[in-house]
Order: C-alpha cells, then sequence, then structure tokens
C-alpha cells in the first residue's frame, strides 16, 4: 500500500472519468482558459452577481422548506421562520440582503462593461445575455417584495396591475394572467410564487450557462487602452494571438481576485445580514386597512418617484412604452456602436450618459424616501402648531388656527418645517398672499391645490385667514396689531420683506 | 467532442426506402405535433384563463340601506366574490359608502385612479387624499389635484329589499367605465 499505489489508482479513477464524461477537457476549456493578463480588479463584480445568484438558489431553496405559498398563512409562515425556526430570521435576512447585492454587484458590472466597451465586436451577444440577465435579476427582486405578502407587496401588485391594466386592448386580459383573476388574492401569490422560485430563477440559469458560455467562445476582453481600437476585421486575430502569448490560466491566476473580493463580499454580507436582520414582513395584507403608506423596496423607488413626477398627460404612454424601449436600446447597443475607441478617456459621451443617468436615479431614489408629493397623512392631529407660532395672536387667529389643523391643511402644507410638504411652507405665507389672495386660493384653490369653498364656512375662512395673515416667517414678533390691521387693508403687508429680522424662527 | 468527425453526411438512401422514410417524419411531425398542443392546452390554458374568461362581477350586500346617515361617507368592508380558500385575509374588500340623502348613495372604490393606492377619507376637509402620490379628490369622488387621470371608481348601487348592494368583483383600473 505505498503511495504510489494510491496516486496510481487514483489516476486510473480520473481516466475512467475523464473516459466517460471528457471533464479534463471541459475543464481545460473553462477553469483553465486563458485570460487576458490585463484582466484585474475591474473584473471581479460579474464572479459577484453569480455568487449572489447561488446565495439566493440555496437560501431560496431552504425558505421554501417553511414557506407557504398560501395568501392564508405566508404572511403568518414568514413570522414563524423568523422567529420560531433555528436561525431562520438570519436564512431570510441573508436572501433579503444578498438579493440587494446581487443588484448592487450586477449594476456595477453593467456599468463597468459598458465603460469599458467590452460589449463591442465580438462579445456583443455576451452583452445581450447580460441585458437579459439583468431585467431577470429586477424581476426576480420584485416577485420576492410580493413573497413578503404584506401591505407594501399588496399594494405593490395594485400599482403594477393599474399599469398593466393602462395598456390598449389587452390590458384588461394581462391584468387578470397577472393576477390570476379580477382581484389581487390567493391566486395572484401563487404565480408570482411559481415567477419567483421556478419560472425567473429556471431562466435565470439558462441564460446565465449562455453568459458564460459565450465569455468562454469569445474570451474575456482586455482593459480598454486609449488608442487601440476594435476594428472587426483585424481584432479576432490580435485578441488570440495577445492571449496566447500573454495570457494566463483564469485558475488560479484570475480567479484569485475574484475569490478575495467574493470571500470578503460575503463576509460583509453576513455582517450586514447579522445587523440589520430579515426585511419584514411589514404591516398585515389587509385590503381594509385603508390607513397604509405603500413604499416599493430602495431598488424600485426611483420608479415610484417618476410615477408620481411625469406629466400625467404622457404617462401612460411613458410608462408602457419607455420600459422596452429603454431596455431594447440597451440590448441592441453592439450593433448601435460595435466597433471603434473603448476606453472611456476617449468617449466621452459614455461617460456622460452614465453620470447622467446616475444622478437622475440616485435624485429620484432620493426623492422618493422624501416623497414630498405624499400628503402627511396624520399631519393633522400628529404635528401641532408650534407655540411660537400661535403667541399671542388674536381670538380670530387662534380659531384659525385650530381650522388650520381640523381641515387638515396640516397633511400638505408645513410650518415651520413641519407637515406635509405637497404644498409650500406657509411660515411666511403672509408676505408672499394678500388677505383676498389667501381667501381666494382657499375657497378656489387651484395650482394643485382643491378648492375648500364647499366645505369651509364663510366664518371658518375668516379665521383661518386671519391665522394665515399672521405667519409673516416672523413668529417670535409680538404681533397683533398689524395682523388685525391687515384684514382692512388687503394690500398692507403685515411686515415689509427689508424689515424682517434674520433670526432662525423657521 | 475532442476529435471532429471527418463527415456527417448522410449516406444516400435507396430510392425505395425514400418514400418510406419521408412518410414516417411526416407522420412524426404530425403526431408531435398533434400531442404537443393536446399536452399544452390545458397547461396554457389554466395558465391564461383568468384573463381570458374572467369572473363576472356580482350583486354584494353591504348592510341596511337606513343604516346610513345622510351627510356622511364611511368606509364599509365586505368580501370579494368567488374568493378561493386560501385568500385568507385578501377575501376582505373594502369601499366607501356615501350617503347624500335618505336612499341617495355613492359607492367608491378605495382604490385611487392614479395606480390603485388605497385612498384615505377625511371628513373635516371632506376629501379623499392618496398617499402614494399624492392624488385628491372631492367627497363627489370627482378629481380635486395631483396626478389621477379621473375622478375615483364607483361602484353601482341598487336598494333591494331595503339592502344596499352593491356591483363589484372586479379589482377597479382605468379600463372601468364608470
Amino acid at each position: 500500500m505505498g503511495g504510489t499505489g494510491w496516486k496510481h489508482r487514483a489516476l486510473r479513477c480520473v481516466h475512467w472519468l475523464d473516459d466517460r464524461t471528457g471533464v479534463l477537457w471541459v475543464l481545460r476549456h473553462s477553469m483553465f482558459h486563458r485570460v487576458p493578463s490585463s484582466a484585474k480588479w475591474w473584473y471581479v463584480f460579474g464572479s459577484a452577481t453569480m455568487m449572489f445568484f447561488m446565495v439566493q438558489v440555496a437560501s431560496g431553496i431552504v425558505l421554501a422548506m417553511f414557506y407557504a405559498p398560501s395568501a392564508a398563512q405566508a404572511y403568518e409562515s414568514l413570522v414563524y421562520i423568523n422567529e420560531r425556526v433555528p436561525s431562520g430570521w438570519m436564512l431570510r435576512a441573508i436572501h433579503g440582503w444578498s438579493s440587494n447585492a446581487m443588484c448592487l454587484m450586477m449594476l456595477v458590472h453593467l456599468v463597468q462593461v459598458f465603460l469599458h466597451g467590452t460589449y463591442k465586436y465580438p462579445r456583443e451577444l455576451t452583452w445581450i445575455f447580460g441585458v437579459c440577465l439583468g431585467v431577470l435579476t429586477l424581476g426576480l427582486a420584485f416577485t420576492g417584495q410580493i413573497m413578503r405578502w404584506d401591505a407594501d407587496a399588496y399594494w405593490g401588485l395594485g400599482i403594477g396591475a393599474a399599469i398593466v391594466d393602462r395598456m390598449p386592448v389587452f390590458g384588461d386580459a394581462l391584468r387578470g394572467i397577472m393576477l390570476g383573476g379580477t382581484q389581487i388574492s390567493g391566486a395572484t401569490l401563487s404565480r408570482f410564487f411559481s415567477l419567483h422560485v421556478f419560472i425567473l430563477p429556471g431562466l435565470t440559469v439558462a441564460l446565465l450557462g449562455l453568459h458564460l458560455y459565450s465569455i468562454l467562445r469569445k474570451g474575456i476582453s482586455e482593459m480598454p487602452k486609449a488608442g487601440e481600437v476594435v476594428d472587426p476585421a483585424t481584432y479576432a486575430k490580435g485578441y488570440e494571438e495577445r492571449v496566447r502569448k500573454t495570457g494566463v490560466p483564469f485558475y488560479p491566476d484570475a480567479a484569485r481576485r475574484d475569490m478575495v473580493f467574493c470571500g470578503a463580499a460575503l463576509i460583509v454580507l453576513v455582517g450586514i445580514a447579522a445587523w440589520y436582520g430579515p426585511m419584514g414582513p411589514g404591516a398585515l395584507p389587509d385590503p381594509t386597512i385603508i390607513e397604509a403608506s405603500p413604499r416599493p423596496d430602495g431598488l424600485f423607488l426611483w420608479i415610484f418617484a417618476a410615477l408620481a413626477l411625469l406629466p400625467p398627460s404622457s404617462e401612460t404612454f411613458l410608462l408602457l412604452v419607455g420600459p422596452p424601449v429603454a431596455i431594447a436600446l440597451v440590448a441592441l447597443l453592439p450593433f448601435i456602436a460595435p466597433r471603434g475607441e473603448r476606453a472611456p478617456s476617449r468617449r466621452p459621451l459614455s461617460v456622460l450618459l452614465v453620470c447622467v443617468l446616475a444622478t437622475g436615479a440616485g435624485v429620484l431614489t432620493w426623492l422618493g424616501t422624501l416623497s414630498p408629493w405624499s400628503p402627511v397623512m396624520d399631519a393633522w392631529t400628529s404635528t401641532p402648531v408650534a407655540p411660537e407660532f400661535v403667541a399671542n395672536r388674536s381670538p380670530l387667529a387662534l380659531q384659525g388656527a385650530l381650522e388650520f389643523q381640523f381641515a387638515q391643511c396640516r397633511n400638505c402644507h408645513a410650518i415651520g418645517g413641519r407637515g406635509g410638504m405637497r404644498g409650500p411652507d406657509l411660515t411666511d405665507v403672509a408676505t408672499r398672499l394678500s388677505w383676498d389672495q389667501l381667501v381666494r386660493q382657499i375657497q378656489q384653490g387651484g395650482g394643485n391645490m382643491p378648492a375648500y369653498g364647499k366645505t369651509l364656512s364663510s366664518a371658518e375662512t375668516q379665521a383661518l385667514v386671519a391665522f394665515l395673515s399672521t405667519l409673516d416667517g416672523n413668529a417670535l414678533r409680538a404681533v397683533i396689531p398689524g395682523a388685525m390691521e391687515a384684514q382692512s387693508s388687503p394690500d398692507a403687508m403685515p411686515v415689509a420683506a427689508g424689515t424682517r429680522p434674520s433670526s432662525g424662527d423657521r | 467532442m475532442s476529435q471532429a468527425p471527418e463527415s456527417i453526411e448522410a449516406p444516400s438512401p435507396a430510392p425505395a426506402n425514400e418514400n418510406r422514410r419521408g412518410f414516417l417524419f411526416a407522420a412524426g411531425s404530425t403526431l408531435m405535433a398533434i400531442g404537443g398542443v393536446l399536452v399544452a392546452a390545458p397547461i396554457i390554458g389554466a395558465a391564461v384563463a383568468p384573463g381570458l374568461l374572467p369572473e363576472k362581477d356580482q350583486w354584494i350586500s353591504l348592510g341596511a340601506a337606513a343604516n346610513w346617515m345622510p351627510g356622511t361617507t364611511v368606509l364599509v368592508k365586505f368580501l370579494n366574490p368567488g374568493g378561493a380558500p386560501d385568500d385568507g385575509i385578501t377575501r376582505e374588500n373594502a369601499c366607501y359608502v356615501r350617503c347624500i340623502e335618505a336612499g341617495k348613495f355613492q359607492v367608491f372604490a378605495v382604490n385611487c385612479a392614479h395606480l390603485g393606492c388605497p385612498v384615505e377619507w377625511f371628513a373635516q376637509s371632506r376629501l379623499f387624499m392618496c398617499p402614494c402620490h399624492g392624488g385628491v379628490y372631492y367627497e363627489d369622488g370627482s378629481r380635486a389635484s395631483g396626478p389621477p387621470p379621473r375622478g375615483l371608481f364607483e361602484f353601482s348601487w341598487r336598494i333591494q329589499d331595503g339592502t344596499l348592494e352593491i356591483f363589484s368583483g372586479r379589482l377597479p383600473g382605468l379600463q372601468e367605465g364608470t
């Protein structure tokens, strides 16, 4: 039983396996294929995306052992996983945060590949498969949010249904197919479960195979250098020659960096998951609880914001035509710009495009978290008028301050920076609108404000305007005689702008 | 895989066999097509049936018509008709009943006409406000401000044997007639 005997037997085993499967040939052309030696740290993000997908598959399979894909039990089963299944909360935390990580890595990978012009000849199909994978990843993220089956999931489906319903001719039928009926119900959850667990992951695996195969077939791109132009007539030959001369085997040379980055990313993921815990479930998916304020997950907040800001006249058109056109444009990029410079320094338009899109998405996401267009539904009861805005006011103005709360003005208007942001902050409204203008604005509305003419009596309106007329931006001023005089002379501003002290009263 | 075959040309068939092979291929294709359609019909059918053969709306009772006080708008819960056993809490639904005067109603869906979020009724300002994108409606359901392209969706109602009933079932959307 010497060492050579074992070695011999092991070798025979490998030969047997190779004879039956061809595994050595496969390994030689995959694990050990030669890659450009310039492929360094910029190239780790695709591998990280794939690794997080594998984390999703593994954690998702175990989650499916506990999750009940039934509208009657889904919510409870998630609470059960959080509370009772050993390390179940961590399982859900990893699945949720790894989903975010996968989307983030995918985005970085996409931007890197775009900026490095990697999509150009001859890697058109690699790019197109990648774009399809990107769409599938977003689909997995959206359907995953539905699996949470809480109020956000329920109303998120409502928003999805409302968008699909806007499609001419087929809208109604497509919505029925999407919801599995005429309402958001158990059938809807089952459908999205099939999508999230079978259809989308299956397609992702298939496309991932094609993506990887096309990478092996056409090779990993070299780091772009300014002045090195992609010319379909000469590129393939030159690339093969360079890789043969200076290339390194993927394993272990290039894989080292992937391993370092992916290992570190996994540890960070576990840290974040342990610190922040599982995502929800949030409020119960009860359609009769009206006091819901549905918000999508962070990834989709920019869409939520865009839906508030798109001009209503073109909204349906942009909603239905925008996404397919945008995806098609991105997918067809290799045919729009198949050749030429790859270096970002020689492609200022591409860099500008990335900057503009990133800024746009960032601003929209920020606006989405702020959602200034949404009334603060409970501001009228939860946010009182601060004392400095009612001190030393006339009885009529004090009645108006009450009216200001009770008529829910506060839901859309802030005073002193507190309250809704739907309408203008009224801290110094008296410097902008005269008495008559205030009356007209309240009674007739306009400029996105509803008309209160039928709701408020003239006495209530008088009181409200008396209060608003004291809001001159100088809350701490010992008021009153001036404010009362302002009623009788509509054009007189309570305080001239120049005389206002710049004290921090807002 | 490692060595390419020298020739992939099929040996040319004898003329007598050609008809038989052609027939077999045609028969095979036809049988596969028929079998495929037979198998696919129930699979695809079950998946798309809810879109092509939607359930019809039904009259749903909301309670005695005399229960409502004129001049008020209240949230009323009801059960979706044709629900399945596993609908759980989502079997429930809600609408706003506005009693204009005794025997005269308006019944609104809770879903905003913009993108379907739940609107909330504020009795003091007599407004419906949407928490998502800031759609606002007057008490008669007409659009007051914000992105909604129309007023609130309304259900048809009737009073049957003293009971207020609404014609509902479908989640309202912009394809709605009312």
